[in-house]
This record gives structure tokens, sequence and C-alpha cells, in this order.
């Protein structure tokens, strides 16, 4: 769980994952496309996210693709956020959500 | 090969054959995987279902195995027996890790339109946490906790 803290304490490593989780699968060629970083950075950051394994990896052929792996962040959450709870939690992520919507409508 | 679209892993503190069996036997799926048991002979083209147990069972997802390999791999194809024609494929690969066992999940071959993509999506990070927990402390999670 260490681990998990430590790949999600860095923007750069949140954004990779926001990537993966627009479009998942992608190969490091891909990644760097979308992002501001070099390619050394970014297989930095694969690493430990790998290490953590918030990010699952599949070869095809002789491509590395990068899958976003939820199942530690699940883990985390069931550790701290009891099953009771999960409903008002939702309630209130779908409340900011919507206000936030409205606000950026509003303003365009 | 075709792309996958979902892949899950998930690093257990057991040995592959107790996580083979954990997959493959109902006495065991049942117990962390919402009550319901993985039922088949596990022979290479032998049916399976996602099954209630019980008197009157009701199928959630049943298929065809496509290689079994204990236990190292399993594919599976996966589909609602309400929807057949929404058929996707499953596979699960185990590899032992010093004294950990990996398992990674991947399921693709998505039919275009399949609703099934969202339905498992938001289940399988769940079982996968469920079987773990399930593994090293004798107790899974309530897989539909929130639903």
């Amino acid at each position: 769980m260490d681990a998990v803290f430590k790949a999600l304490a860095d923007e750069s490593r949140r954004k990779l994952l926001d990537q993966l989780h627009k479009s998942n699968g992608q190969t490091l060629g891909e990644l760097c496309a979308h992002l501001d970083m070099t390619r050394q950075a970014v297989t930095k950051h694969l690493l430990l996210l790998e290490t953590a394994n918030l990010v699952a990896v599949v070869w095809r052929g002789r491509e590395k693709l990068h899958y976003l792996n939820p199942v530690p962040i699940h883990e985390i959450s069931e550790r701290w956020i009891g099953k009771y709870e999960r409903h008002r939690l939702q309630a209130l992520s779908d409340l900011k959500k919507g206000l936030e919507q409205n606000k950026t409508n509003k303003k365009e | 090969m075709e792309k996958p679209k979902l892949v899950y892993a998930t690093y257990i503190r057991t040995t592959p054959k107790k996580l083979w069996a954990a997959i493959t036997k109902p006495e065991f799926t049942r117990q962390y995987w919402g009550r319901l048991a993985n039922v088949s002979d596990w022979k290479k083209g032998s049916p399976w279902q996602h099954v209630t147990e019980g008197r009157k069972p009701e199928i959630y997802i049943s298929g065809k195995v496509l290689e079994c390999i204990p236990p190292k791999r399993l594919v599976l194809t996966w589909a609602d027996p309400d929807a057949l024609a929404d058929q996707s494929r499953v596979t699960f690969e185990i590899e032992a890790i010093e004294d950990m066992t990996c398992l990674t999940v991947t399921h693709g071959n998505f039919k275009a339109g399949s609703t099934m993509v969202k339905k498992v999506s938001s289940g399988w990070p769940r079982v996968l946490s469920s079987l773990k927990s399930f593994l090293e402390t004798g107790r899974g999670l309530n897989v539909w906790a929130g639903r």
C-alpha cells in the first residue's frame, strides 16, 4: 500500500493514469504523444506505477501495452470506506460533480 | 492478437494451486464471488456457468472453456445467457513470484456495442479484491455492497 500512495503522490503519474483512463492499453509511444514529458521521464514514471500495480502490462508481440489497474485503489477504498457509507459518498460526489458542471457551463 | 479492453492484476499471498482452486471450485467461489459458483468440468470445449446455488439455480454468466492449463491459464467465453450474442472472452493467468502469486485477468473480444464492458468494469476490481481477501484471511468481501 505504501507503493500505491507513493505512486499517486505525483502529478505526472496521475496524468499518466488519466491518459490510460481515457484510453486503456496504450504503448509508451502513444502515451508520450499526449504528455509534455520526455520519453525517459514517462518510462521512469510507468515503472513506478507498474511496481505499485497501478498499471498492468500486456505484451502483444513486441508491443508493450499499458492498462490502468484499479484493483489496488479498490482495496484502499475497501479499507477505509465502510460498505454503508458508499451510498452517501456517491451522492455527495454526484452533487459536487453536478454543481461544478453547472459552474463551468455558466462561464462559457 | 486482439488488443484486450480490460486488464486487471492482483498479487496474492498464496500458491498457484490454491488460487486455481479458488477460481474453479464452487465451494470456494461462492465464498468471495457474491455467493455464486463457477461450475464446469474444466475441460477444453466444455461448458461453464457462473450460477447461484440452491433448488432453482439462476445462471448469471455462461460460456465455454477455450483453454485450461492448471494452475496457469484458463480461457473462457463469457456471456449473459439472456444475451448470448454479446459474447466476450476472459483469460486468467497465474504466475508465482517468490512467496506471492500474481493473477492477471484479461477481458476482451467484446462485440461492438457490448453492454457487458460497463457491467464488468465495475465488477472485476471488487471480485479480485474479495478473492485476495478470501485467500489471505479466509473471508471474502461483500461484492454487492452499495449496489
